[in-house]
């Protein structure tokens, strides 16, 4: 027995017809929202990080290197896990997740381009 | 044997969202939630532009204050950032009470968030003045305009949030927010927690890697 149908659109998320996808997204979506209790532990992750940040601060004599070898990492990992929770690109269609990551990387290699043009990471930059 | 199925009309109303109409889009994603991330991901090269020219030019100035520890008011700044932080877990519980339809509960979270955005902004205005009486105004030196520059865009994002938090709040209050507009608080939220992402960079490499 075959089946045919008379225009289906595909749209990548399962569904047969246009009108069927979004609504089934979003079935799938709500399911995968996390819940409060998840919410407030990623927000009690958060704070403790940056708790540990401040405590930088109260480092005698850290050197710009030890500085930025403890915060840029703490610093990207907050980033990423307020985009992937809080913003729910880690349970959200990918096209998302491509739109923000698209910006950020050209962002990233934009500014990183610029940066090393002016030579912005020689150890005599400003002095 | 071919079974043949219909297919339903390309123009009909689609649910997107607990009851919401809205039209059926060619990528199967909410066309506004899309346009909002794609917002934010040039918002990136907006705000990665501030944060490059503030790292070439903050020890550029001849005169007048430079970054340092001493000069920036660490602890203070801690509390801004701890209370913007906390805006987002509001955010993201508001958006999560609208998406069970708990419209009451959703209000309550947008005003706390915007009372915590207000305070964020409040804690900026206070810091802003103390550098002022210091010493350090707009033009005073090249540290200071690039410093200014990239926190009061910040602070502008901030203020624009507050803005639209106040703005679902009275629409939750006429009774225009309801669980069938939850999308619309989504929305809202993403650019939120977007502005609190801008600050995590900015605290990190503005203040704390002087």
């Amino acid at each position: 027995m075959s089946t045919s149908s008379t225009s289906p659109t595909s749209t990548g998320t399962g569904a047969e017809y246009p009108g069927e996808a979004p609504h089934a997204d979003h079935e799938a979506h709500q399911s995968t929202h996390p819940s409060d209790a998840t919410y407030i532990k990623v927000a009690i992750v958060l704070a403790a990080l940056t708790a540990v940040e401040v405590g930088t601060y109260f480092i005698d004599d850290a050197s710009t290197t030890l500085l930025v070898a403890l915060l840029l990492p703490m610093m990207v990992v907050k980033f990423a896990v307020v985009a992937l929770w809080f913003m729910h690109l880690r349970f959200d269609n990918p096209i998302f997740r491509r739109a923000f990551v698209f910006g950020l990387t050209l962002a990233v290699a934009v500014y990183v381009i610029t940066l090393t043009s002016m030579q912005f990471w020689s150890p005599n930059y400003g002095s | 044997m071919t079974e043949i199925v219909t297919t339903p009309p390309v123009e009909d109303p689609v649910v997107h969202d607990k009851g919401a109409v809205s039209h059926q889009t060619s990528t199967g994603v909410s066309n506004e939630k899309l346009a909002m991330w794609v917002f934010l991901g040039s918002d990136c090269l907006l705000f990665g532009g501030l944060i490059s020219t503030y790292l070439l030019l903050r020890h550029r100035s001849t005169h007048g204050p430079s970054p340092s520890h001493e000069f920036f008011d660490i602890p203070f700044t801690s509390v801004s950032s701890f209370v913007l932080l906390f805006s987002s877990l509001t955010m993201a519980l508001a958006v999560a009470a609208i998406h069970r339809g708990d419209v009451r509960r959703c209000r309550t979270f947008l005003t706390t968030t915007a009372v915590l955005g207000s305070l964020f902004i409040a804690g900026q205005v206070y810091e802003f003045t103390a550098f002022v009486k210091e010493g350090l105004g707009y033009t005073t030196n090249i540290f200071g305009s690039a410093f200014y520059t990239l926190t009061g865009f910040h602070g502008v994002h901030v203020s624009v949030g507050i803005v639209f938090l106040l703005s679902l709040v009275v629409m939750s209050l006429r009774g225009t927010l309801d669980a069938e507009r939850a999308e619309t608080v989504e929305i809202f939220g993403l650019y939120w927690h977007f502005v609190d992402i801008v600050w995590i960079l900015i605290f990190t490499i503005v203040y704390l890697i002087p």
